[in-house]
């Protein structure tokens, strides 16, 4: 059946164009073009400019962990002798890129793959990675380059220890993104196509502006918006900002979430629902999406603030690599502990939060890691209280039901001594 | 006016009669947690001398990581803010709690009107708890009740390194073939937990006055071994593993107040 973009849900468009996205790359594989796996925040246009199929293996675990089908995947990386103590999404897509290998090798699939429920993509014929989130994404990409034999592009982004980002930073990574040009037209034996990249690099910051302005709606009070919603609708920021299944999908969603303020409906349906409204800070935990909602919805508690989808908001004028190149390495996990508590301060007042949850990440240090400094600050400035509870994003071995709901009920409790 | 609090935790079950929100007329406690016996047993022991049944309970508060499977609780509430409200009550002073229960362990910072302004608990790890004096004492052959005796014999402390409580087992039973004394190891063991209380409490800022409960609060040498790292005293709370449920009991009169507005 012909799908209709124009009359499609938001809700729609996302599972439409995600299910798309990996038969485009499946089309890709048949007729032999290329297909890339790409770190989630790692610039897609130069790859995209040259008709590459993206596959995003950060969005697939976290699809994965979210089915419930990441631990089969995780058990294959630890048989591998991967330590438990590399990232989650990293084991998981290790992994499954195993079974795809041994799919590949044997044309047998495994049983673990055969019953999977994560989503069924191809291996790649090229990788590209860059380390403006955190260093595993280096290891991990020339892993996968070593293990599959196939290239890989790194971009290598220095860590911002003094703000705003330095003219030699901007320099050597558009001196990065020349490098990436040139070993694309070697991969494709083809020139790279200027006016393409052009076009992207505009369709890049029409995704972007719309993602920017739904996460604008859970700023207002009450809000129309579920944070947990940006979690799921995050995907497409990853997997399709340089296409236009992002820009329709989100401009689909901020017209909806506009609609649904003007009705009066909000996150948890009526005003007087939303008691309380907390930023949550750092990744979903993917394997229990529905207890660490409920634990919150329960409390009456509307997560309102993220940094997270910031990491996307990768505005850069087009045509001008510095300019992209600042965009990209401007992720607030990049910059030094002063610019990051400030960013985290941001989030927490514009979301108008009562409270902060942290997410101990085991598999990410990076997020975690300035956790409580953060919170400091912001209790300092706002008199906000925070909570922190272990958890990780792919791996359920980490989380406990209990743990998280005894703190969050906890922060509740504060939260009312405070109204 | 009655309130009952009930403090069920991983290794206790606690309950609290309070007259008028002042009198402590019952208390109880049963060495078994949530999903034993224990809360049963707990709510039997705690009527058994007074001549009050749960009916005359005008509003119960729950608390503890059993709080839900409660029957008949009015509210259910968190242990932190019960620990909170209940040493904020015994010690008026009290602007920073350690609490060592039977798996949790946590530190507390309070304002001058009682009210929490930030907490830390462990991370994913029972060392530093209740959990880990249990294997300790097994393995030492000294009897729980016991142990803050034997610590203040000792000479020497030894030094118990492992992180992990199953580590810091073998690490114990090597120390004990090697001839060294039981009370060093018995001190050594305290200081291990000492430290990781302490490190909480330094998370969050020492302010005096400094106020340890939790079930742990009844080892003498505990108390001793964090008094030792923070340089200072520390008082324990009367009764320091009620807290929660005398906490919890207090809850329950502010509800009743807070109704008869």
């Amino acid at each position: 059946m012909e799908f209709n973009a124009m009359e499609a849900s938001a809700k729609e468009c996302l599972a439409y164009y995600q299910a798309k996205l990996d038969e485009e790359a499946w089309e890709a594989k048949k007729n032999g073009k290329l297909v890339c796996w790409s770190a989630s925040v790692a610039p897609p246009e130069f790859c995209v400019a040259m008709d590459i199929a993206m596959v995003y293996p950060e969005t697939h675990a976290a699809g994965a962990g979210a089915r419930k089908a990441s631990m089969d995947l995780l058990e294959v990386a630890d048989e591998k002798g991967y330590n438990i103590d590399i990232c989650s999404y990293a084991r998981t897509n290790l992994g499954y890129m195993e079974l795809l290998k041994q799919e590949a090798m044997t044309g047998q699939k495994p049983e673990k793959l055969a019953n999977s429920k994560a989503a069924y993509v191809p291996l790649p014929d090229l990788v590209i990675t860059c380390n403006n989130i955190c260093n595993t994404l280096l290891k991990w990409y020339e892993n996968l380059a070593k293990e599959l034999n196939i290239p890989c592009i790194i971009i290598d982004v220095p860590f911002n220890h003094t703000m705003p980002v330095s003219r030699h930073n901007k320099e050597y990574i558009a001196d990065q993104y020349r490098a990436a040009i040139k070993q694309l037209e070697e991969i494709t034996g083809r020139a790279f196509d200027y006016d393409k990249f052009f076009a992207v690099q505009e369709q890049v910051q029409r995704s972007v502006f719309w993602w920017n302005k739904v996460a604008t709606y859970a700023q207002r009070k009450p809000s129309p918006l579920n944070g947990f919603d940006l979690f799921n609708y995050m995907a497409l920021i990853v997997c399709a900002r340089a296409r236009d299944y992002a820009e329709i999908t989100f401009h689909k969603f901020a017209d909806e979430l506009e609609a649904k303020d003007a009705a009066g409906q909000y996150a948890f349906g009526a005003a007087e629902n939303e008691k309380h409204r907390v930023t949550w800070e750092g990744i979903a935990v993917w394997t229990y999406l529905g207890a660490t909602f409920k634990g919150l919805k329960n409390q009456g508690a509307v997560m309102t603030g993220s940094a997270y989808p910031g990491l996307w908001s990768l505005v850069y004028t087009p045509g001008d690599l510095e300019s992209m190149a600042e965009a990209y390495t401007n992720v607030y996990i990049n910059t030094c502990g002063p610019n990051r508590y400030e960013e985290f301060y941001k989030v927490v007042k514009n979301s108008k939060s009562d409270g902060i949850v942290l997410h101990l990440n085991r598999s990410c240090k990076l997020m975690g890691l300035l956790n409580n400094e953060g919170a400091e600050y912001v209790n300092a400035k706002l008199g906000v209280p925070y909570v922190s509870f272990d958890g990780d994003q792919t791996d359920p071995r980490v989380f406990t039901p209990a743990q998280y709901e005894t703190r969050v009920q906890a922060l509740t409790e504060m939260m009312d001594e405070n109204q | 006016m009655y309130t009952l609090g009930i403090d069920i935790g991983s290794a206790s079950s606690k309950a609290v009669i309070l007259k008028d929100g002042t009198d402590v007329v019952a208390s109880a406690v049963v060495q078994v947690g949530t999903g034993t016996s224990g809360p049963g047993r707990v709510l039997e022991e705690v009527f058994k001398d007074v001549d009050l049944t749960q009916e005359d309970m005008d509003y119960t508060v729950a608390t503890g990581y059993g709080r839900f499977s409660v029957e008949n609780a009015d509210k259910q509430l968190s242990e932190i803010t019960c620990h909170a409200k209940g040493i904020f009550h015994l010690v008026p002073s009290a602007r920073t709690i350690i609490d060592i229960g039977g798996q949790d362990a946590k530190a507390i910072q309070i304002d001058a009107k009682g009210n929490i302004q930030k907490f830390v608990m462990n991370d994913k790890c029972a060392a530093g708890t209740g959990r880990f004096l249990d294997v300790m004492s097994r393995v030492l052959e000294v009897p729980l009740d016991q142990m803050g005796k034997v610590h203040f014999q000792a000479k020497e402390w030894a030094q118990v390194s492992s992180t992990c409580t199953v580590f810091a087992e073998s690490e114990v039973i090597s120390q004990l073939s090697k001839g060294l004394p039981r009370e060093s190891i018995v001190a050594g063991v305290h200081q291990s937990v000492a430290s990781k209380a302490c490190a909480l409490a330094y998370r969050i800022g020492i302010r005096n006055d400094v106020v340890m409960c939790g079930g742990v609060a009844q080892n003498a040498g505990v108390v001793d071994a964090i008094e030792k790292e923070l340089k200072q005293s520390i008082i324990v709370a009367p009764h320091p593993q009620i807290t929660g449920a005398l906490g919890a009991a207090l809850m329950a009169y502010e509800e009743l107040m807070k109704a008869n507005k």
